[in-house]
């Protein structure tokens, strides 16, 4: 009996992963005559391609984003006082940041960037007018933005455990058998890092691919990445409803980010065998 | 089921009937025949007032029935709180409005719940998507002003016909931009992110015909919109427009200081922006109606064709008219001298022959819009 434990675990995993996916792929492969490849065929249309091109690129550029400015914040806050002031506002903050999306987030950006926000006017009556050339927050520019908003705090929240794992003692030995700086980062620490560093990125980057409130508070025009797509497949209102290949698209979303979720497993076996 | 017709007392009364059926042998001879022939149409199948002895008879029936359900009817959109109370206080016939705050397909929708229920909406107001895909729903009634009902405004045997609408037109902030006397204007640098348009055209309906009147205005035809995703694609790269969809809201705090918007409900907005104008160019009217149609299990025909005699009455169009809707008979009643003047001078000013989008012309600007949109504002 030592698996009644674990019933609601599964159970919990059955009806909000396994459930869900089973009904995007239902949905994916039976149409109104049964069993179908024709909403999978409808999915090679330039401008569905370009949403997940769009959604792919957001998502490397702001996993990169976040992943270099999170690193180097965490590094800040590992290497200074453990029980410091410094670095108890930093994690506070950044659990609260991480979490920070959807709806308020987009409101806070247009508060304050948007055409009427109040720091874009302040800075036009001051001679800066940084939408001279389009309004650039409405779009794709615009996410990768607002996005760092929530990726780098989650950086910094994944990446300083492996950080606090990394001694002093190490440094200390390598600039004792001669090691300079470069060699320490070259042969001890980056090594060590690497595999946290790559399982990290690839979290934020599954993080934002799979965004839609933000996005969708932000951007009414165009469905420019593939949450959004799916989303106008399924609430159009004249007459571009197409139930089937919305399940399609999820379909192609689902596949994308279990192959990012496999490679991250691999790299955090890696990562735990290092620091074991 | 029974029949819902079956199961009401029948509306003529033993000593009104020998002066009904002289009525309506009289109209009879003089009018149109109707499909019966019979002198004691019932009200449920009657298509036209005469069919069922006059006004006079369609009044009384209706009153008998003492009763009608109006559905999804915004007290303050299109003026209808006081349409609603003027029927009333016509006729003394009570109205039951349910779901004010629904959609066409909610209206629909509880056409086939409620069916044979004393509860089912008697008489619909509904966009036309939702129109021409439910006139089985419909009974066929023609209101006595019929006749100034243009042909492309009316389904021809009366299942539908359109009642109060606009027309696609671009609303501004003059105090933030300059006048606009064309849509070229809007490309000039004078607009930088400040175009927008009501909702994403792959979606919204308004934002479609928003960018079927650019393409109107542009060259195209209501069979080509491409004309018009091209001048959005234009406004884009000269960084004009705005990828926000527009609302009370944004027009307001100024982030959309131009709309592609229906004029009624641009309008609207002067109450909020006093400096707010509304243009509708001359080159590209573009009309956009809702519809009125009867249920054809009514549980109240004859109030629901009096309701209907009523809307289409003078009246009942100048109630519209107040709302800021522009009734259908509007053009007639202006050459007849009946219009609300001080009513009409509130709308925009139009100056020529406005197009409208038939079905399958609106399912080929979607499938262009469907490919291309993204693409030209992305």
């Amino acid at each position: 009996m030592d698996w009644l434990g674990t019933i609601p675990f599964f159970g919990y995993v059955a009806l909000f992963l396994l459930l869900p996916t089973l009904i995007v792929v239902i949905g994916a492969f039976f149409g109104p005559d049964g069993l179908t490849l024709s909403n999978l065929a409808g999915l090679n249309k330039s401008f569905i391609v370009s949403a997940f091109f769009n959604s792919l690129l957001l998502s490397a550029v702001s996993a990169l984003i976040g992943a270099v400015g999170g690193a180097i914040l965490a590094y800040a806050v590992a290497t200074g006082n453990r029980n410091g002031a410094f670095r108890r506002l930093v994690l506070s903050a950044c659990g609260v940041l991480a979490q920070f999306g959807g709806v308020t987030l987009a409101f806070a950006f247009i508060a304050a960037i948007g055409p009427v926000g109040f720091v874009y006017v302040w800075l036009q009556q001051h001679g800066v007018d940084f939408y001279a050339g389009g309004i650039w927050l409405y779009q794709l520019k615009g996410l990768m933005l607002v996005y760092a908003y929530f990726q780098i705090p989650l950086m910094v929240l994944v990446f300083l455990p492996a950080l606090d794992g990394i001694r002093p003692q190490w440094r200390e030995a390598t600039e004792s058998l001669g090691g300079r700086t470069w060699h320490y980062w070259r042969y001890v620490a980056g090594p060590l890092l690497a595999p946290a560093f790559i399982g990290a990125l690839l979290l934020l980057f599954a993080n934002a691919f799979s965004a839609y409130a933000t996005a969708a508070a932000l951007i009414n025009q165009g469905s420019i990445i593939a949450s959004l797509q799916i989303a106008n497949d399924l609430t159009s209102e004249v007459g571009l409803h197409q139930p089937g290949i919305a399940s399609a698209e999820a379909l192609v979303m689902v596949v994308l980010v279990a192959v990012v979720m496999v490679v991250y497993t691999v790299l955090q076996r890696r990562t735990a065998r290092w620091l074991r | 089921m029974v029949d819902a017709r079956l199961r009401r007392p029948d509306f003529l009364t033993r000593r009104s009937l020998g002066l009904l059926a002289g009525t309506v042998m009289l109209l009879a001879a003089c009018g149109p025949t109707n499909n019966s022939g019979s002198s004691t149409t019932s009200a449920a199948s009657a298509q036209s007032a005469a069919d069922v002895g006059g006004m006079s008879a369609l009044e009384s029936a209706a009153k008998k029935e003492g009763k009608l359900n109006v559905i999804a009817l915004p007290p303050d959109w299109a003026n209808y709180g006081a349409i609603i109370s003027g029927f009333t206080a016509k006729y003394g016939i009570p109205i039951d409005s349910a779901n004010p705050n629904g959609s066409s397909q909610d209206e629909v929708n509880a056409v086939a719940q409620l069916a044979g229920t004393s509860r089912a909406p008697d008489v619909l107001d509904i966009g036309m998507a939702v129109a021409l895909a439910n006139t089985d729903k419909f009974a066929a009634y023609k209101v006595s002003t019929w006749n100034d009902i243009l042909d492309s405004q009316k389904e021809p045997t009366g299942l539908w016909y359109q009642d109060y609408g606009g027309y696609m037109s671009i609303g501004y902030d003059s105090s933030k931009v300059p006048a606009i006397t064309s849509l070229q204007d809007l490309l000039g640098s004078g607009f930088k992110g400040r175009v927008a348009l009501n909702g994403d055209p792959t979606k919204a309906n308004a934002a479609l015909n928003g960018v079927m009147m650019a393409s109107l205005a542009n060259g195209g035809s209501l069979d080509d919109i491409s004309k018009g995703v091209d001048f959005f694609h234009q406004l884009k790269q000269n960084g004009n427009f705005v990828p926000v969809q527009a609302t009370t809201a944004t027009v307001k705090n100024g982030t959309t200081p131009v709309v592609f918007d229906w004029d009624y409900l641009s309008a609207a907005h002067g109450t909020d922006v006093p400096s707010w104008k509304v243009f509708v160019p001359s080159s590209a009217i573009l009309g956009g109606y809702y519809a009125q149609a009867i249920n054809k299990k009514a549980p109240h025909p004859a109030a629901a064709r009096l309701w209907e005699e009523y809307l289409y009455s003078d009246e009942g169009q100048n109630l519209w008219l107040k709302g800021l809707a522009r009734p259908v008979r509007m053009a007639a009643m202006q050459k007849s001298g009946k219009i609300d003047s001080g009513a009409a001078a509130k709308l925009p000013p139009v100056n020529g022959t406005p197009v409208f989008l038939s079905a399958d012309q609106a399912t080929k600007a979607k499938d262009y819009l469907a490919s291309h949109w993204a693409q030209a504002i992305g």
